[in-house]
């Protein structure tokens, strides 16, 4: 599995917009490569995509970091996001559906718990937020030439 | 007014005037600037060429997230105040089911299965009469 963590495992900027694209064009190559079916991935890389737009419209931008998880056979995705921006106070405002101090839909946070397997998220005030999820595929990944 | 593209210079988004209707196809990952630089551009076209409907074929487009979303809620938004109509044409199964689960529904959203479809809800490319565009609404 060394192979695929080498080009699943990275450490991504979350700068500019731009960066957000390339960001969700790697955790869609990472899932699909660890066997996440089209729908799983879909979810993922949406949770993704506004996590990222989180830490860099919230958080004046930060990291994310890519890691592969494996639990016996289950194959699995780590996704770290990382800033040191202003933080957020209320952790259970934050989350709750329609919520938003700036113009989006208030729909992130919550949302992108609803589309992973675990979420947890480290935020302290005037330090920086963290959040962190982790999604399996509902199946091993199978060799190239076993397609049914 | 003739048909054709219409901005495909200005960005990677090409729109393309079908008679009565602008055709919009998305790429299938735009980034954040360009979305709002479209729904600005569409706004213009509208009243430019005097359209009565807009198709934006998403047909394309791996993920819609909520900042997508609003963008595309906001664009059929503007286009109605235009008195135009809004189709979003060809959204993938996956990206249905995810942005059920994300708790954005769209209701605002008129959807059609393909833009084929889409561009017969708004009343066909030859309907260029504003009354015939009138009857066929609701
Ligand atoms: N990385 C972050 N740093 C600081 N605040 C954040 C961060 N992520 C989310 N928030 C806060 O949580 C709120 C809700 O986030 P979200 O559900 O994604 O909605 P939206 O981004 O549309 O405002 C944001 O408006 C913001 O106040
Ligand atoms: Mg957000």
């Amino acid at each position: 599995m060394s192979g695929t963590a080498a080009r699943v495992d990275a450490r991504l900027p979350i700068r500019s917009d731009r960066d957000l694209v390339w960001l969700r064009q790697h955790v869609r190559q990472a899932a699909a490569l660890l066997g996440f079916s089209l729908v799983e991935q879909t979810k993922l890389v949406t949770a993704a995509s506004e996590l990222a737009r989180n830490t860099l419209v919230h958080g004046g931008g930060g990291e994310l970091r890519v890691e592969q998880v494996t639990e016996g056979a289950a194959q699995g995705l780590r996704l770290t996001f990382s800033d040191q921006g202003p933080g957020i106070a209320d952790l259970e405002q934050a989350l709750r559906d329609g919520f938003t101090s700036g113009e989006g839909l208030g729909m992130g946070l919550g949302g992108a718990r609803r589309l992973v397997h675990a979420f947890s998220i480290d935020s302290t005030p005037g330090v920086g937020t963290v959040v962190t999820v982790t999604s399996w595929a509902a199946r091993p990944p199978r060799p190239r030439e076993g397609r049914s | 007014m003739s048909d054709g593209f219409l901005s495909a210079g200005t960005g990677a988004v090409p729109v393309l005037k079908l008679g009565d209707v602008l055709l919009v196809t998305l790429p299938g990952d735009l980034h954040d600037g360009l979305a709002e630089q479209l729904q600005q551009d569409i706004g213009e076209a509208i009243v430019r060429h005097r359209v009565g409907g807009v198709v934006i074929d998403i047909s394309g487009v791996e993920i819609v997230d909520s900042f997508l979303g609003r963008v595309l809620a906001e664009i059929a938004a503007g286009a109605r105040l235009l008195a135009a109509r809004t189709v979003v044409a060809g959204m993938r199964p996956a990206v249905a089911l995810t942005l059920v689960e994300l708790g954005l529904t769209l209701p605002g959203l008129r959807t059609a299965l393909s833009a084929g479809a889409a561009v017969e809800l708004l009343g066909g490319p030859d309907v260029v009469r504003p009354a015939d565009r009138r009857r066929g609404d609701g």
